[in-house]
């Protein structure tokens, strides 16, 4: 077996296969970036080698530095992990070449599934299923209705050159089509001035199936069942689980056959991963799971599958790039119970999902479920790598349970001061149709506004924020006596600024020292919220100590004016500037607004106290 | 220290009949202070909150720090006077914490006769800055005043103790390192512009508050000039020409923040250097006191009884508990806070009244505060007693009291009438508060023996029948108890506050707690003790 490893990837990726390698006696060198370098991945590993600065195409992405890397520290193989070069079949052949093993896909295997259209042929000539549909040069109305029918309704009619939502059609029923095509070409021709279009199998409800397939170099290929990795936001997958909910044992048979069929076609050796789409109108039908693409790589969500087969994907993967045959045979795999994995990203929901980058001054993620992650407390999210955080896997006897212990464990996690997407997913992993099975690529953005969490600070936000502003020292009558009124009932209500805004609260004294943050932040069901007393530069907006008169503080020449009346302005932007007493003053908006009155030209003799310019601010 | 043991027999009918009629009077207390904490008409208070303004007891909420108990003062201030249409006087007193540290907080209630001062808001403005002098508290003047109520001028501009003795104050406080700061939040005229231009530090709040020596009116009569409120005396004028205010702020809410930030800088944080206990609650539950205070003041009871339900685990470490047994003394822990504690059990004689006078030199030599539960008819009178000396015994308690280097505070639990009342420590003998129980009565003598001898010494009264004696005594009788009532002493300021039995102790942990913002000396300087 291979006795030394280097990892071509970085955070938990490199961990994970680090944590497979060391426990298999095999010596592991970590490759980083210069943002990189003091990283859990880079101390885990035996050895680590730097490649380059942060950006992945002078570090990640360099195949001659890691290489170089390999043959410095004397490494025998390489795993790619996943992204990065894990499916440059260039790289692979390098690394062959360079004497090393390759722990990945053969690189004929990647470049034939990595063109999909003719991946796509291949398949079907492998009497693989793909999603039907029409793209020839022959553009006849007949020859495409008859086309149409073949492939079954509803259909779409595309234009070849569309894009944007332009020039497509849906249709329902054949009587349509030929309205429908017509109108279509119209379209295509005016906006794109090419009016040939293809047909494309409509699918309804479509939910996305993979299969995990394994091939050794002795010909061998298995699979370990299906995951359904449906929930995606914008085509990114959010949460996966394993084995697929409403997967029969017929359709389960059919669709892991087809993957087998789909290695076995490019002579898969390794992990891989064929990609199907389902057609779940009906629920899942044999006859309506169709091939996508096949990803010649572990994937990030690999973990479900080893939570429901109890197997180590990557130890397979040494063990096979080591030229051993298949740990198992196909009938000593099988499915325990259920497995979901959530992936928590560094983004903001309720601010349209946009990357959150920062230092993690505070982490904590609940150990109450598999966590594989590459970071930790003190580390920082930049914009040069994924921003995913953690994959949290749950393995449970069943979906339910599966599902409500990923819940728990996301609503326990706790970030601060990135942002995550920790109560969406707890919220979507709680969504009564989640639980009910009743999922599809379609299902975030049609429950978006169920998921995401509400930028307001609900009445237990309020609570805990309260609780925590109140003095903690309870040691004295002063702050003892919580709300004492003589003669009077407790005074309960609090101000509080929560995210910056203004509440007030009614203290319910029963929830006293509710805070569990960071100092100042208060975490509840995986959303994180800043608090503090409120401010006095917060209470209003911006015009502290003027009303937008801009006035001249001494008398002096005007020198330049760099707006105009009606101009829109930003708070600090230069105004004005005057000249005395041998020194240039430039005076600047004091906020926001629109500049209503202009009283100088460049020039203009100013006393002290003169009006120079008005702004009015946005209200 | 040993617990007090309690011989209280809960389910006696003594008790529950007091428990009754002390629950009514407590009852009544929260009543009268809910009316007086409305301040003025509901037309008044919806046409302030209309102008976007906050109620002064809001303001007051939201400048203290959350959480922070607010230990009022006059509440009842006025209370039947001035054909009771002045709550409060018109004025919000406190002290509350503000950014950490204690503070009095003084506002004006504009929605009662526009927040002008009568006679007792004059004094009640003068009591809260006498606390603040005494125990060092910054002061933090929430302003919204018309000024002087000018029908009562006299009792309100000329004297000493009148409307100019605010703005002395506050220069002898300044000078004192005591933090003055104004918040001008409406009307500022005339003598009250001196309230924020007397004040280490200002704030004004944009549109709303003025500050000028005459109003437009009084300006266009004097010089003909026509000028508006807002340019004569507003936030432009003071916070960019004239500097009377430092802060300029944009509303309440704003304003109120702003003073919490200056408060914040303030740099004289509490030091205490006198030994505190973690403060743990009496082993006797203090609402029991209802069932104990009698509801006649001439009826005796064991005043341990009342001790032991205010004091940290009950305990009391007596002094000479076998001598001068009607005034019980001993040292205990309120909150934490090490307290001496003078409690009259009957008639002061001269042993009790010599028992007193060591026990506050004891207390002074510890520097502890001492806590006066005056319960007393007066002095033992008779031969025997004066030829004992019980005028020099009692003059040497009066000399202790009044000498004293601790801080005091006193507590009317009872009576309190004649010398007995300087003896324990009466408001003129400057406790650093005063407050009242509901069942409290106070007068020079009982109703009943003023009765007497006014009768007695009535050149008719040796032709008086019993009918025409009875006749002459009811209404003398009638007015002591009228003016011994509580209510009207504390509408008068004569205390600090009527408080209710079951907030006795958390009253006492509050201002025992914010008189330790002023030092302790290390030693008093008695008077002569009368040998």
């Amino acid at each position: 077996m291979i006795e030394s490893l280097l990892i071509a990837n970085r955070g938990e990726i490199a961990r994970r296969i680090i944590r497979t390698a060391r426990r298999l006696g095999i010596r592991t060198i970590a490759v980083y970036s210069d943002a990189d370098a003091t990283m859990l991945f880079v101390r885990e590993a035996d050895e680590a080698v730097r490649i380059g600065p942060a950006p992945v195409r002078d570090s990640y992405l360099r195949q001659d530095r890691i290489l170089e890397a390999a043959r410095q520290t004397g490494a025998q193989a390489i795993h790619p992990g996943y992204g990065f070069l894990s499916e440059n079949a260039e790289f692979a052949e390098a690394v062959i070449a360079a004497g090393l093993i390759w722990v990945g896909a053969p690189p004929a295997a990647i470049r034939a599934m990595g063109l999909k259209d003719a991946a796509k042929q291949r398949m079907i000539d492998a009497n693989v299923p793909v999603t039907p549909g029409y793209l020839g040069e022959n553009q006849g109305p007949a020859l495409l209705q008859r086309e149409a029918d073949a492939i079954g309704y509803p259909v779409l009619i595309k234009a070849v050159a569309g894009g944007g939502g332009k020039g497509m059609r849906k249709v329902d029923t054949a009587s349509d089509f030929l309205a429908a095509l017509e109108s279509c070409r119209r379209e295509a021709a005016s906006s794109f001035g090419d009016d040939r279009v293809l047909i494309e199998k409509y699918i309804l409800s479509p939910r996305h199936i993979e299969v995990q397939v394994f091939g050794d170099t002795f010909g061998n290929v298995v699979h370990l069942f299906e995951r359904d990795c449906s929930l995606q936001r914008r085509h990114q997958k959010v949460i996966e689980e394993a084995p697929a909910p409403g997967m029969d044992a017929a359709t389960r048979k059919a669709v892991c056959d087809a993957a087998i069929k789909a290695a076995k076609a490019v002579d898969y050796v390794g992990a891989g991963t064929v990609e199907f789409i389902a057609d779940a109108s009906e629920g899942l039908r044999a006859d309506r799971i169709w091939f996508m693409e096949m990803n010649t790589r572990l994937q990030v969500e690999h973990p479900v599958t080893e939570a429901i087969t109890g197997q180590d994907l990557v130890e397979w993967q040494i063990r096979v790039a080591s030229g051993q045959p298949l740990p198992q045979r196909q009938d000593e795999i099988s499915i325990n119970g259920w497995a979901m994995e959530a992936r928590l990203y560094a983004e903001n929901p309720s601010n349209g999902f946009l990357p959150s980058t920062g230092p993690l001054d505070h982490l904590y993620l609940p150990p109450c479920v598999r966590i594989d992650s590459g970071v930790e407390q003190g580390d920082e999210v930049t914009a040069h790598y994924d921003p995913m955080i953690a994959k949290l896997i749950s393995h449970a006897s069943s979906r339910r349970q599966a599902a409500s212990t990923l819940a728990h464990a996301m609503a326990g996690v706790e970030i601060w001061p990135v942002r995550t997407n920790a109560a969406f997913l707890a919220r979507t992993l709680k969504h009564t149709d989640f639980l009910a099975g009743a999922v599809d690529t379609g299902f975030i953005a049609r429950h978006l506004a169920d998921l995401v969490p509400s930028a307001d600070p609900d009445e237990p936000v309020l609570q805990a924020a309260a609780a925590a502003l109140l003095p903690s020292e309870a040691q004295e009558p002063w702050t003892a006596l919580t709300g004492f009124r003589l003669n009077a009932e407790t005074y309960r209500l609090m101000s509080v600024e929560v995210n910056g805004l203004p509440h007030l609260v009614s203290l319910d004294h029963s929830r006293r020292r509710g805070g569990n943050g960071p100092g100042d932040v208060v975490f509840i069901d995986g959303e994180a919220w800043s608090f503090g007393l409120p401010r006095a530069d917060h209470a209003v907006s911006g015009h502290n100590l003027t009303d937008g008169a801009v006035i001249a503080p001494m008398p002096g020449t005007v020198i330049a004016v760099s707006v105009g009346k009606g101009d829109r302005v930003v708070r600090a932007q230069p105004l004005v500037v005057i000249e005395a007493m041998k020194m240039e003053q430039t005076l600047s908006a004091p906020f926001d607004g629109t500049v209503t009155e202009l009283k100088v030209v460049s020039g203009s003799q100013v006393t002290e106290g003169s009006l120079l310019v008005r702004i009015e601010g946005d209200e | 220290m040993p617990p007090i043991r309690t011989v209280l027999d809960r389910n006696s009918e003594g008790f529950k009949a007091n428990e009754a009629h002390n629950h009514a009077l407590a009852e009544m207390l929260r009543s009268k202070v809910a009316t007086a904490a409305l301040g003025g008409s509901e037309s008044h208070r919806e046409r302030h909150v209309a102008r976007g303004k906050l109620l002064p007891r809001d303001r007051v909420q939201r400048l203290l720090d959350p959480g922070s108990p607010l230990l009022e003062i006059g509440q009842l201030a006025a209370g039947g006077m001035y054909g009771d249409e002045a709550p409060g006087a018109g004025m919000i007193a406190g002290i509350g914490r503000v950014s950490g540290r204690e503070c009095m907080i003084v506002a004006h209630d504009p929605t009662v006769k526009g927040g002008a001062y009568f006679p007792m808001t004059v004094k009640k403005h003068l009591r809260a800055q006498e606390i603040a002098s005494e125990n060092r508290l910054p002061c933090i003047y929430l302003v919204d005043s018309g000024g002087a109520n000018l029908p009562h001028q006299a009792e309100v501009f000329p004297d000493r103790d009148h409307f100019g003795r605010i703005f002395y104050n506050q220069a002898q406080m300044s000078a004192a390192g005591i933090a003055q700061i104004a918040c001008v939040m409406g009307s500022c005229t005339a003598g009250g512009a001196y309230v924020p231009a007397m004040s280490d530090e200002t704030v004004i709040v944009r549109n709303q508050g003025t500050i000028f020596l005459a109003g437009p009116p009084l300006v266009k009569a004097a010089t003909g000039e026509v000028i508006s409120a807002e340019e004569l005396g507003g936030a432009e004028t003071h916070g960019r020409k004239s500097g009377v205010v430092d802060h300029v702020a944009e509303n309440d809410e704003h304003a109120l923040l702003i003073v919490r930030d200056i408060v914040a800088t303030l740099n004289r944080p509490k030091t205490v250097d006198i030994e505190i206990a973690t403060p743990r609650p009496p082993l006797l539950d203090t609402s029991e006191l209802y069932g104990i205070v009698p509801q006649d003041v001439r009826t005796p009871y064991d005043v341990r009884e009342v001790i032991a339900r205010i004091v940290d685990g009950s305990e009391l470490q007596e002094f000479k508990p076998l001598y001068g047994t009607t005034l019980v003394c001993g040292f205990a822990r309120i909150w934490g806070i090490p307290v001496a504690i003078l409690a009259n059990n009957g008639v002061l004689f001269s042993e009790s009244a010599l028992k007193g006078a060591h026990f506050i030199e004891l207390a002074c030599q510890r520097r502890i505060p001492l806590l006066f539960l005056q319960n007393i008819s007066g002095f033992m009178v008779g031969g025997k007693y004066e030829a004992e000396g019980i005028a020099k015994n009692g003059a040497k308690l009066v000399t202790a009291v009044a000498t004293a280097s601790v801080p005091k505070i006193t507590v009317l639990i009872g009576g309190s009438f004649g010398a007995g009342n300087y003896g324990m420590c009466g408001r003129a003998y400057q406790p650093r508060f005063l407050f009242s129980w509901p069942n409290a009565r106070i007068s020079v003598m009982g109703g009943e023996q003023a009765a007497s001898v006014l009768a007695s010494v009535h050149r008719d009264a040796e032709t008086w029948s019993p009918t025409e004696a009875e006749a002459f005594k009811t209404p003398i009788r009638q007015k002591y108890e009228d003016e011994g009532n509580p209510y009207y002493a504390t509408a008068r300021l004569w205390d600090d506050g009527v408080i209710d039995l079951a907030q006795t102790r958390d009253v006492l942990g509050l201002a025992f707690s914010a008189v330790l913002n002023a030092p302790i000396p290390e030693r008093a300087q008695f008077g002569l003790f009368r040998m």
